[in-house]
């Protein structure tokens, strides 16, 4: 027991800027990116506490706390659209300096707010490829899909992002 | 194509914010948080887990009530903004309504049974330590119940100020000094100066005429008896003698 509380420890202090990242990138916004996060950890330590030491030793942490947040995030925001007036007329501003932190924070924003409107299945597959710096193979298996549709799902998505394709109406 | 990936990369090298970490240890029950209340007594920093309240002091600072929390409890702690909903609940605790739950996971099991025991003292009225070595089955650990009651991690709420020396010295109080410990016992409505007097005499018991009960002085059943119609005893087989039995309420001896 005292062994699980430990390795919770570490998990968490080693994955959380990931997973809030996910959260964030997902959900578009840094008070349900906390949330998914947080339910993310909580689900972990609920499975952990039931795993075998040998099991717990095995697991491929990083791949099976991406799963968790995405499955997280769709039973969350099941039916729930983000909202799209933060998107209006909201291009990110060019040549800001990287000291100006405010300026970047906001930018970030955009941008997770931007990515958050995208499909669900385009969202997914974006996020774990190119925010998350995922191999193709991992974000198959944190989504469950096969390569093909991931690949398929991720070109679309970033087409949408760089607007040659407006709007979610013709897949 | 570029701009688009390298943007997405920024997006992932986001930061959790400040203390996420703990907060998520808390809600896993591997961490207590706390707060710190506006309450009758003054400002007062609480704890919990998900189990109940697991500690509380009034100390001048933050950092004081961390660093006493560690020596008393040795979890890890965490500050987080006060819930309304234990706000209410610790106002009403303290207003006699037994509406909280407690964490007393890191006691031993008789200093548990020494402030659940207590915890069923009622507002306004006091026992003397040895009542409480009884009724939890040592009789004669009465300087082990002083020691449990001492240590009490949650004053105030388990109502360790109501446990009183028989011979009248109102004994010292962790949660603030002999001072703190008759000014939360004037607050809660018992007159300390009667208290002390019969105490002082010798009288350990009080019976009320018209019924021949006897009962600890500051029971609840002799709340509205005038004080002419109180007759006082040395011990117990006084008050038997006397045609008298014990209140089955305060117990002052087994019925």
């Amino acid at each position: 027991m005292e062994g699980t509380e430990r390795a919770f420890e570490r998990l968490v202090l080693e994955h959380q800027d990931r997973i809030y990242a996910l959260g964030l990138a997902l959900t578009g916004n840094r008070h349900d990116a906390e949330e998914v996060a947080q339910d993310t950890f909580l689900r972990a330590y609920r499975a952990l506490v039931t795993y075998s030491p040998d099991r717990v030793r095995e697991l491929k942490q990083r791949a099976w706390l991406h799963r968790i947040a995405v499955n997280v995030v769709r039973n969350r925001v099941r039916g729930v659209r983000p909202r799209l007036v933060e998107l209006n007329g909201s291009e990110p501003s060019p040549g800001s300096g990287p000291e100006e932190d405010v300026l970047r924070r906001a930018e970030v924003d955009q941008l997770a707010a931007r990515v958050a409107c995208l499909p669900p299945r385009y969202r997914e597959a974006v996020v774990l490829r190119h925010v998350q710096e995922l191999s193709y193979a991992e974000v198959a298996d944190a989504l469950g899909q096969p390569v093909g549709t991931v690949k398929a799902n991720v070109h679309r998505g970033l087409k949408i992002l760089r607007g040659e394709n407006h709007g979610d109406g013709d897949d | 194509m570029a701009t688009v990936m390298i943007d997405l990369k920024a997006l992932g090298g986001v930061k959790a914010p400040a203390g996420f970490a703990e907060r998520v240890l808390a809600q896993a029950g591997l961490a207590d948080s706390y707060s710190l209340f506006e309450t009758v007594l003054g400002p007062v920093y609480v704890a919990w887990s998900g189990q109940g309240v697991s500690a509380a002091m009034r100390c001048p600072s933050a950092g004081e009530f961390e660093e006493w929390f560690r020596k008393e409890v040795g979890r890890r702690l965490v500050r987080v903004e006060p819930p309304a909903r234990l706000a209410a609940r610790i106002e009403d605790q303290l207003n006699g309504k037994r509406r909280l739950e407690f964490d007393l996971r890191g006691l031993t099991p008789f200093a548990q049974a020494v402030l659940l025991k207590t915890l069923e003292i009622r507002r306004g009225e006091v026992r003397p330590y040895g009542w409480i070595a009884r009724e939890i089955g040592h009789p004669a650990a009465v300087r082990a119940v002083g020691t449990a009651l001492a240590n009490n991690p949650i004053p105030y709420f388990i109502p360790c100020h109501r446990v009183v020396r028989s011979d009248g010295v109102i004994g010292n109080y962790g949660g603030g000094g002999p001072e703190a410990k008759r000014q939360i016992l004037t607050l809660e409505g018992v007159q300390l100066a009667r208290l002390q007097k019969l105490a002082q005499s010798g009288m350990r018991y009080e019976g009320i005429k018209s019924t021949r009960i006897f009962c600890f002085p500051t029971c609840y059943h002799g709340r509205r008896a005038r004080e002419e119609n109180f007759v006082f005893f040395h011990d117990e087989a006084e008050a038997r003698a006397a045609g008298y039995r014990p209140c089955k309420d305060c117990r002052p001896a087994v019925a």
